[in-house]
């Protein structure tokens, strides 16, 4: 039978079980990772298992790091995102969090959009280091995701979105993410997506300021293609501030929505 | 006359316009998008646009923050 290990298919034979397999192949390793899940006992493998073996502390080669980083995956899911595209309009607090999900996810396209540079009052809520500051936001998380998983073909934008570069900037991606902080470039790009592009899933958000009930984050299908995350009510204002907690669940909800889009699970 | 909005139906006043509708529901123009039978309304047009019985309207109130 056929199976799956570090990154490569193996001929092995039948009902081989875990132990076997590691005391054959990496004898050192201490993790065992069958389909997903890190396995204590041995167990029998079939025709077309996934298995990552895994010494701690190890850094593996080149070839087998890609499929160990995604080894904890659902089995099926990293082949379809690698082949998937995601563009995020904005990487503040939501967009900067998406992208980087996006990224541990192992979407194959990733391209992202801002014209700001990072700010102290940044820190508190977006995936910026102090050192960081002063950077272009686009170039800055550009270095991070290299940093997470280098296997991805990003696509840093240093640009504002407008009325003329909507349709170059956002055409051609499997989904379209708003992670704007303005209520009124929120609407502008909403209005473009829905008289433009309106066949491709578009993920916006809205109502995610504060520490309230993070259960109050729903996502509202607003059109066939159009979804809409957050409270609806909790915007920033006087007195409601931008924080890490809350900001990054809608972040994550925004991109799990997107991840279940492209596996086709929506 | 009746109206629908966001799937309620609602009365309003004959003759009204996009952006006074939004000013009756004391929302900004700048934060929303307006769509009146499945058509997107450019937001030059709010105040020339009057609404008619029987409109779908869907409103989409946009706030601020991310």
């Amino acid at each position: 039978m056929k199976i799956y290990l570090n990154g490569r298919f193996i001929e092995i034979d039948d009902n081989i079980t875990t132990d076997a397999l590691r005391d054959r192949f990496k004898p050192d390793a201490d993790i065992v990772i069958l389909n997903g899940f890190p396995v204590e006992t041995s167990l029998s493998l079939k025709d077309g298992d996934t298995v990552n073996l895994i010494k701690r502390s190890e850094i593996p080669s080149d070839q087998e790091l890609e499929c160990l980083l995604v080894s904890r995956h659902s089995p099926g899911v990293y082949e379809i995102l690698k082949k998937s595209s995601v563009v995020v309009a904005g990487v503040g607090g939501l967009g900067s969090n998406i992208v980087v999900s996006l990224s541990r996810m192992g979407v194959g396209r990733i391209r992202f959009i801002d014209f700001d540079v990072v700010e102290p009052s940044n820190i508190n809520r977006q995936y910026y280091f102090i050192d960081q500051i002063g950077m272009k936001k686009v170039f800055a998380l550009h270095n991070t995701l290299l940093r997470i998983n280098p296997y991805i073909n990003y696509e840093p934008i240093d640009a504002k979105i407008d009325e003329k570069n909507s349709h170059q900037l956002l055409k051609g991606f499997d989904v379209v993410i708003e992670a704007f902080d303005k209520a009124e470039e929120k609407s502008k790009l909403t209005s473009f997506m829905l008289s433009n592009l309106k066949d491709i899933p578009f993920i916006a958000a809205s109502g995610v300021a504060g520490y309230g009930d993070t259960e109050k984050i729903k996502i509202n299908r607003i059109k066939e293609n159009f979804f809409l995350v957050g409270d609806l009510k909790s915007g920033a204002d006087v007195g409601m501030g931008l924080m890490a907690t809350r900001v990054a669940v809608a972040a994550n909800i925004q991109a799990n929505l997107a991840v279940r889009i492209m596996l086709g699970d929506i | 006359m009746k109206v629908r909005l966001n799937g309620k139906d609602i009365e309003i006043n004959e003759n009204i316009t996009v952006a006074e509708l939004l000013g009756i529901l004391k929302l900004s123009d700048k934060n929303v998008v307006v769509e009146i039978n499945m058509n997107i309304i450019p937001k030059e047009d709010y105040a020339n646009i009057i609404i008619q019985e029987n409109d779908k309207l869907e409103i989409i109130h946009f706030v601020g923050g991310g």
